[in-house]
């Protein structure tokens, strides 16, 4: 990671009448890497990203963008910056190699437009009208516009948001992709697992207030340390067995089924020590790990989806 | 990597070439902004030609003059209530706003649906003459470039009218009927219909406040053959009203 942040937003606040969507919000992005804004819809992530490209103005606050004020020095900061909007839509008529032909046309540089197709696999679409796009072919035109102009960074807004699991696995790859070739890419999702699975590091945001952010790894050992082994026995004992081991919490007995919570690296060894140890029959065996929805439910009190 | 030249206005030739094609692309906008037109003028020509051709009476010569005009003006209203209807879709679409996110800049992208209204006008209005020569035989020696002018001039004055009104309106679906409302209000006052001194006294005056009459009495009167210089009054008013619905559309034009 590079030594000055590429965003640095310092204590934004924004309101619509009396409404507060974004209070008191200060996060840095650093080079090279996929930052995610994450949090429910409402949360303020949109607000707060559409700060930060210089579309909407804080009421309060400093925001730093490469080094520019986004909204002062916005001549200067777009031909550097790519931004694909939540929910955005272009001409009904227009084609995809229309589109990508245009945006071309209004920056400095550009790359090849038809091999920026390519990669994203929109070459046999080519000729499409807008409205013809499935929804993930639309997300890929959006993030071929993106990244038009070979920015240094790249704003995604919601970007797989009402794409099936398949077409959103292909994006998230593509993503990467866009980091991998030195890029740096600031996200917002309300998908959890899109979070853990993409991001670098995140900002839980929640009621227009920044929760905590670190590594989707970091955020899950301070917040939720325990983790669970699930075993499958009848072995006779095999409660009282479990519970005397040194990283275990607590045992949880349905029927056979024992819920084993704890917390440290060794739990899982020292379980299956226990076992072979004891000589048990296990017919069934799986572990749980906490996830970034587990953290957001210890930090809100509230699941995301509700 | 290639190179674009900078320039004040990026995109707008780009731009502009690129809408002219979506909308050709929409059969139901081209059939309203160009085909109606231009059938009404065929239909009213076929209807009335062959009595006007010869007739010297006072309503002949009203109607000779009164049919082109009528149907320059609804070219320019279609004109105004398309450009208004365009607006508020991409506003609600968020086109304008993902291309404001790009370094074009707004000016841009408000001229260049300007110049594709004013093309359009154009077309139609000389599809308009093409198609209806041989019903109009005395507007053989009507000066064609003059009157072209006339009414690409009117069309961008009520343009700007037309750019309040897509401000204030909030959604697409309200837009269209909402400027159909503004704009053929103001026909009755005009003068299209009945000469303004023929109206009574009160409609006269609302005559005298509605950009349509200037714009009515320059194309009636380069119609006929004016001079420009006898219209110097209806062109600075377009001129006036132009400046101020654009500096009054540029306080309240909303991106979204």
């Amino acid at each position: 990671m590079g030594d000055t942040p590429v965003v640095r937003v310092s204590g934004i606040r924004k309101t619509y009448g009396a409404t507060v969507a974004v209070d008191d919000v200060s996060f840095t992005v650093e080079a090279g890497e996929i930052f995610g804004l994450i949090g429910p819809n409402g949360a303020g992530k949109t607000t707060t990203m559409e700060c930060v490209e210089g579309l909407r103005r804080p009421d309060r606050g400093r925001i730093e963008v490469l080094g520019l004020d986004p909204v002062r020095d916005a001549g200067a900061l777009q031909p550097r910056i790519g931004v694909q909007l939540q929910e955005a839509q272009l001409q009904k008529r227009i084609k995809v190699w229309e589109a990508v032909d245009l945006w071309a046309a209004l920056y400095d540089t550009s790359v090849d437009g038809d091999r920026l197709l390519d990669q994203l696999g929109l070459t046999d679409r080519r000729d499409a009208w807008f409205m013809t796009l499935s929804g993930g072919q639309k997300q890929r035109l959006f993030i071929a516009l993106a990244l038009i102009n070979q920015p240094e960074l790249v704003f995604l807004d919601e970007l797989t948001t009402g794409l099936d699991p398949q077409a959103r696995r292909a994006i998230w790859d593509l993503v990467r992709g866009i980091r991998d070739r030195g890029q740096t890419v600031f996200l917002t999702t309300h998908l959890m697992e899109e979070a853990e699975r993409l991001c670098d590091r995140v900002a839980i945001i929640e009621h227009g207030r920044i929760v905590d952010h670190d590594t989707p790894a970091g955020l899950v050992a301070r917040h939720c340390p325990q983790r669970s082994v699930v075993v499958t026995t009848a072995h006779e004992g095999a409660a009282a067995r479990f519970a005397g081991l040194a990283s275990v919490d607590t045992v949880d007995r349905d029927g056979d089924r024992h819920t084993i919570r704890g917390r440290g690296d060794d739990l899982v060894t020292e379980v299956i020590h226990c076992l072979s140890e004891h000589r048990m029959r296990v017919t069934a065996f799986r572990t749980e790990e906490p996830t970034l929805e587990d953290v957001f439910l210890t930090l809100t009190g509230h699941s995301i989806r509700d | 990597m290639s190179m674009n030249p900078r320039l004040p206005l990026r995109g707008l030739g780009k731009l502009t070439w690129l809408e002219i094609k979506i909308f050709v692309r929409e059969p139901m906008g081209l059939i309203g902004s160009v085909v109606i037109p231009v059938l009404m003028f065929l239909v009213l020509g076929r209807t009335f030609g062959p009595r006007l051709a010869e007739a010297a009476s006072p309503t002949a010569i009203q109607m000779r003059t009164g049919l082109p005009v009528f149907v320059a003006v609804f070219i320019a209203i279609s004109a105004v209530l398309s450009l208004v209807a365009v607006i508020a879709i991409y506003r609600e679409g968020g086109i304008l706003k993902r291309l404001r996110a790009t370094p074009i800049s707004p000016v841009t992208i408000l001229v260049t649906h300007v110049l594709v209204k004013l093309v359009l006008t154009a077309v139609t209005v000389v599809l308009m003459f093409l198609a209806g020569r041989r019903y109009y035989p005395a507007g053989a020696d009507v000066p064609l470039f003059s009157f072209t002018l006339a009414l690409l001039f009117s069309t961008w004055s009520i343009l700007s009218i037309g750019f309040i009104v897509a401000s204030l309106v909030r959604t697409a679906r309200f837009a269209p009927p909402l400027g159909s409302l503004f704009l053929y209000s103001m026909l009755p006052f005009c003068g299209l219909f009945f000469p303004v001194d023929a109206l009574p006294p009160a409609m006269q005056a609302v005559s005298r406040v509605i950009p349509l009459t200037y714009a009515v009495s320059l194309l009636s009167g380069i119609w006929q053959g004016d001079p420009w210089s006898a219209h110097l009054g209806d062109v600075a008013v377009l001129l006036v009203v132009f400046a101020v619905c654009t500096l009054v559309a540029a306080r309240v034009f909303r991106w979204e």
